[in-house]
């Protein structure tokens, strides 16, 4: 079963008390932004098969909304963080790094 | 290819079956195809069947990654239906359907196609407004369905419980001739036709890029080499992101594990197949015996073709009050696929920004029962580079304008 630490309550979090909320760090575009950026932002999703920054809400415990990088390949969780930031923090990039030397690193498919 | 017939049974019987021929080829790579086809599962070998059928193109590879129909093809639980809410759904999905009717003859196969009739549950009142109006809906697009009440569910299913405490049976929607297929012998079928046709299906071959020259696409690198082709098919499934990604565009997808399971093996108890989709459950009797089970799929992108335990949980606790006689029953294999799922939960078979590039994904839970209208609809755009009346509305371009394709509340969870 999928753990995830919750970084707000400090739980290690199982699957059942989580939802996920999909693919992390979405630029927001509204109403008045082109027809690409605005289908972009609602419909397109990197999908990668392997490391991947997602949302989680620990939806039956604290409630609040966090961010996690996990391997959709292993299943292999990297860390979790704050859901206050607009990208992954530096540290965890850098481990992700260190473990996944293939890895092209955070945003290179965009 | 020598025919398959009783008379072929009998004459092999005297000869010690020394006489059956391999079902089909397993060449190694040209260097040129007119069409590659990427993905030999359903979708794919049934693309390159009505290429060859339909539009007389026969220099076609399909490529496959791992072995034929080993993907979702051979991971779900065969359910055939077509009493979709939208007319484009409806519309290829009875396609299909009615493909299937014939298949077996088409193919010379036996595909075991079994119009058993599928019957959905309506168990809350919003799903009985729901399945009514769907009832009304295909009345209107010409596929054969019905809105029965329990009394008739418990005549067709005596194994239901129509007064389960929580969910009790309101009533169904049904589809007299839907029902189930082996789904590996589609794949095999199809493979064979192919095979046939002088098509050559290439099994433990990976893409690994896409080549391309001013926007188009020129050829693939696999495994096996550097491939050529005048078009290219993308038929993968869970792995179209991958493949796009590959090809430098991005699809409206993500793909998540969708399980299912099948029981011990037990006397026939069931002739219909029954999809409880308030509490996510499906189940339906093979022709072994074992109950087929399948359920909802998991909330988070993966790609391990395993699916989180506890949703198998939730799916035989919720069919154990609709089934309660399969309380004591065994479960005896578990097995994930990866979907491709979409914003609006239809498929999309759709041209892409490389010219002659062609994509058909994004099928989701609804894949198995979509393949011969699928692989029809998918055969005309790439012959004829402009999708025709099946294909036109599930275009991609569709997420940009609006124009959506709702399915995901018409058809429930299970799909």
């Amino acid at each position: 079963m999928l753990t995830l630490d919750c970084p707000y309550c400090g739980v290690a979090a199982e699957e059942t008390e989580l939802h996920g909320g999909g693919e992390a760090h979405l630029k927001r575009f509204g109403p008045a932004s082109s027809d690409e950026d605005f289908e972009g932002y609602l419909f397109m999703r990197e999908n990668p098969k392997g490391v991947n920054f997602e949302r989680w809400r620990h939806v039956n415990g604290c409630g609040k909304w966090f961010h996690a990088a996990r391997c959709t390949m292993t299943l292999e969780v990297f860390g979790t963080y704050s859901a206050q930031t607009t990208e992954p923090p530096k540290a965890l990039l850098a481990k992700i790094k260190k473990k996944r030397p293939q890895w092209p690193g955070y945003g290179a498919e965009k | 290819m020598k025919r398959y017939s009783a008379f072929a049974v009998a004459r092999e019987a005297v000869r010690y079956h020394q006489g059956w021929e391999r079902a089909w080829a397993s060449p190694q790579p040209k260097k040129r195809y007119d069409v590659v086809i990427v993905g030999a599962g359903g979708h794919g070998l049934a693309t390159a069947f009505y290429l060859g059928k339909n539009f007389g193109i026969t220099n076609v590879a399909i490529i496959e990654k791992g072995w034929l129909g080993g993907g979702n093809t051979g991971r779900n639980t065969t359910i055939i239906r077509s009493n979709y809410l939208q007319d484009p759904s409806a519309a290829i999905y009875e396609k299909a359907r009615s493909l299937y009717e014939t298949m077996s003859q088409d193919l010379n196969y036996n595909v075991m196609f079994s119009p058993r009739g599928v019957m959905m549950l309506a168990q809350t009142q919003s799903e009985i407004r729901g399945y009514e109006r769907t009832a009304h809906a295909n009345a209107y697009q010409g596929v054969k369905t019905e809105f029965i009440g329990p009394q008739r569910v418990k005549e067709l299913c005596p194994i239901i419980n129509i007064d389960g405490p929580r969910y009790p049976v309101l009533g169904a929607l049904w589809q007299a001739r839907g029902g189930t297929a082996r789904h590996d012998a589609v794949a095999w079928g199809y493979a064979r036709a192919c095979s046939d046709m002088g098509m050559d299906i290439i099994q433990k071959c990976e893409v690994t890029g896409v080549r391309q020259n001013a926007g188009k696409v020129v050829g693939v690198d696999t495994t096996k080499g550097a491939i050529d082709c005048d078009k290219l098919a993308i038929v993968v499934a869970g792995h179209s992101g991958e493949l796009a990604g590959m090809a430098g565009f991005r699809l409206p997808m993500e793909s998540v594990a969708l399980q299912a399971l099948v029981s011990e093996p037990i006397k026939p108890c069931m002739d219909v197949v029954v999809m409880a989709n308030t509490v996510h459950g499906y189940m339906s009797q093979s022709d072994k015996g074992e109950m087929v089970i399948g359920g909802g799929t998991d909330g988070f992108n993966n790609y391990t073709q395993r699916g989180s335990f506890h949703h198998i949980e939730e799916t035989v606790r919720a069919l154990v009050e609709t089934f309660p006689m399969i309380s004591r029953l065994k479960m005896l294999r578990q097995w994930g696929g990866i979907v491709d799922v979409t914003g609006d939960r239809s498929p999309v078979i759709t041209k892409t920004p490389l010219g002659n590039c062609f994509m058909n994904g994004g099928w989701g839970t609804g894949g198995f029962k979509s393949i011969p209208g699928s692989g029809w609809a998918m055969a005309e755009l790439v012959a004829k580079g402009e999708p025709g009346p099946l294909a036109a509305a599930f275009g991609m371009d569709r997420f940009k304008e609006g124009r959506f394709i709702d399915e995901s509340v018409a058809a429930g969870v299970a799909h």
